[in-house]
């Protein structure tokens, strides 16, 4: 298997066996397990974020209003119209997904950070009618004895560990999808939009549909993290769907790293657990993560797993390079060359098209550092 | 007919940056587009390409009419093009680049890639041969593992021609695909255009180096203030006073 050689899937597998484990660590603190598992369910929410976000290059801020009505669907439908959990789950999903390709129909309309403030404008419209619409959502009571799963005699869900690995399952669907869409030409649709709308669309690529799938992916991610928050903490207010919640999401994809395969689950672990940490803190906890997260953007902007994997790709590009000095090809030489030099045509080219675009290229010198989180996908790997 | 361009016309605010343009280019050929900056070649691309609605006229392609397509079908159909600044993925290699060409001919969806399908598999196969062969087409194949923004200014011209090639095109518009190369290479890459109509790609060509222009052109339209000034064989554009007036002269005078 020579995906066995590969150090970011050998990364992604270890870190997923790590958390599969906690339970064997935790498993008798219920406490523990609870966090970990409300975790999960961020993560999942995350995923969604990664797609928009990560792959699409758009910044979505209505995630945690998808997270809410995913959890929303799951609480009031099991509770109030006593369906089963699957049922509403499926609703909720379902729901969640629809509402996202809806409200995308408008939002990707607008461009930049004017789709920033439009989807943070859903995301606070949702939070609203989820605070304020007391007759269905019961506002500020919230929700309380959201069902647990059924499974008729097979497991108990009501057992944390055993609901950690519901959450850990379908957690791992999310991983692979996102695995799967990385490496495929769908990946690399979404991820030349996110480099070049106007390449993407001069190399037929069809924008608009692909941004309206993808905020529908994120939406049906978002559902789903929610919908099993619901169930996992059986109690759900209003600060399901505030905007605070996606700011919390922004904070973990930031962290982890954007666009990757692990960095959703790492960056929303790692800041979990030091959000736990700083518990006792509260309000203050972000005068102490505030500036962690500004050192992280600062120092590797592409989170802990593109760091990591800008690290692996140089590797694996000076090994390269070293090996075609050794077959005495003259790549190396000609790429260093490239490096930065303008030829001297350059100059007068710029001359020549003053009134138009054409400039001479940015400095390459810097790129290269930055250049992890490319549009690679499997076809090139063989 | 493989284009046909007629009456087309594009207002910006008050200024006509194409005006009343027609053009044929006939199927195997290599027609060039010239005209001082600011003729409005770039504008009749993007016309072309359905970057820009024409604000008059039509175009159309193996006698469909594509005025109100978008670049998405329109590559779709058949026409690629490049920009006038070379535009790729920069921290892409140009393997990645030349792939993301294929997007466009694939047909295999999320569902293919999450169950990896007997299709995604064959058409992930399909997309690495034909993007290493326009690699390799277009003489750059050497370079496939390094970063667009790493290697020098002809190989990413000639990378942004792959990449188009990638898409199977049966036109292509160039602009200005020569620009910022070194004058001593630009026989080498006028060869890989003249190469392009025996892949059954036909050419049109936005170019500001004259002696490419006359060397490679079966046809060459002369644009002034967006409106077309002459029309004819590179001999014809030669001797046509209009043109030497217009344009030839003085661009003689600033090459140097
Ligand atoms: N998007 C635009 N908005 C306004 N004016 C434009 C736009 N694009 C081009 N123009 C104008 O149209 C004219 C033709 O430009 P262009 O097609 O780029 O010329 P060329 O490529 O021949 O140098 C120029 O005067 C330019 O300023
Ligand atoms: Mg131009």
């Amino acid at each position: 298997m020579s995906a066995l050689k590969n150090p970011r899937i050998i990364g992604t597998l270890a870190v997923l066996l790590i958390i599969a484990l906690t339970p064997v660590a935790f498993g008798d603190e219920n406490y523990i397990m609870r966090v970990i598992t409300v975790g999960l369910c961020s993560a999942i929410a995350v995923y969604g974020m990664n797609i928009i976000l990560g792959f699409t290059g758009q910044l979505s801020l209505a995630q945690g209003g998808f997270f809410g009505i995913g959890a929303y669907t799951v609480g009031l439908l099991t509770t109030d119209f006593d369906w089963s959990f699957w049922q509403a789950f499926l609703v909720g999903v379902v729901g969640t997904s629809a509402i996202g390709y809806l409200s995308g129909l408008i939002a990707l309309r607008t461009k930049d950070e004017y789709f920033a403030i439009f989807t943070m404008a859903i995301g606070f419209i949702i939070y609203l009618t989820i605070s304020r619409w007391e007759a269905v959502t019961h506002a500020h009571s919230g929700v309380n004895n959201v069902k647990f799963p059924e499974a008729g005699d097979i497991v108990d869900f009501s057992n944390p560990t055993v609901m950690f690995y519901l959450v850990f399952i379908i957690l791992l669907i999310c991983v692979y999808i996102t695995y799967a869409i990385r490496r495929s030409s769908v990946g690399r649709t979404l991820l030349t939009i996110r480099t070049s709308e106007d390449l993407a669309d001069a190399i037929g690529v069809n924008v608009g549909l692909s941004k309206q799938l993808a905020f529908a992916a994120s939406a049906f991610f978002g559902g789903i993290g929610g919908g099993l928050y619901a169930s996992v903490v059986g109690f759900i207010g209003p600060d399901a769907a505030t905007v605070d919640k996606t700011f919390e999401f922004l904070m973990f994809i930031l962290v982890g790293g954007m666009g990757t395969v692990a960095g959703p689950l790492v960056g929303t672990m790692i800041v979990t657990f030091l959000f736990e940490l700083f518990q006792d803190f509260q309000a203050y906890r972000f005068i102490v993560l505030g500036p962690i997260i500004i050192a992280l953007v600062i120092f590797a902007p592409r989170g802990i797993v593109g760091y990591l994997g800008g690290f692996i790709d140089k590797r694996a590009r000076n090994r390269r390079i070293g090996s075609a000095h050794k077959d005495g090809t003259a790549q190396s030489h000609s790429t260093a060359e490239a490096n930065g030099t303008a030829t001297p045509d350059d100059s007068v080219r710029a001359d020549n098209t003053a009134d138009s675009d054409g400039s001479t290229r940015p400095g390459t010198a810097e790129r290269r550092e930055t250049a992890a989180d490319t549009i690679t996908t499997e076809d090139e790997e063989k | 007919m493989l284009l046909e361009i007629r009456g087309l016309g594009k207002r910006f605010g008050g200024l006509d940056a194409v005006k009343n343009v027609d053009l044929d280019v006939q199927e195997g050929q290599i027609t060039a587009v010239i005209g001082p900056n600011g003729a409005g070649k770039s504008t009749l691309f993007n016309l072309i390409h359905g970057f820009y609605r024409p604000t008059a006229g039509t175009v159309s392609f193996n006698g469909r009419d594509i005025t109100q397509s978008s670049p998405h079908s329109s590559v779709n159909g058949g026409i690629a093009r490049t920009f006038q600044t070379t535009h790729l993925f920069d921290d892409s290699t140009l393997l990645e680049n030349v792939l993301a060409g294929r997007i466009v001919r694939s047909k295999s969806n999320v569902f293919d890639a999450i169950f990896h399908t007997p299709r995604h598999r064959r058409e992930s196969a399909l997309n690495h041969d034909k993007a290493l062969e326009a690699l390799e087409f277009c003489g750059v194949a050497e370079f496939r593992h390094d970063l667009a923004s790493n290697v020098p200014q002809e190989v990413q011209k000639r990378t942004a021609v792959a990449m188009a090639l990638a898409t199977e095109p049966e036109l292509m518009l160039l602009d200005e695909p020569a620009g910022g190369i070194p004058e001593e290479e630009t026989t080498d890459f006028g060869n890989l255009i003249r190469s392009l109509p025996s892949r059954g790609v036909s050419v049109l060509l936005v170019e500001h180096k004259m002696s490419m222009i006359m060397d490679l052109a079966d046809t060459i339209l002369v644009l002034d203030h967006g409106q077309k000034l002459a029309i004819g064989s590179p001999a014809e554009i030669q001797s046509n006073p209009d043109v030497i007036r217009a344009y030839l002269g003085s661009t003689k005078d600033e090459e140097n």
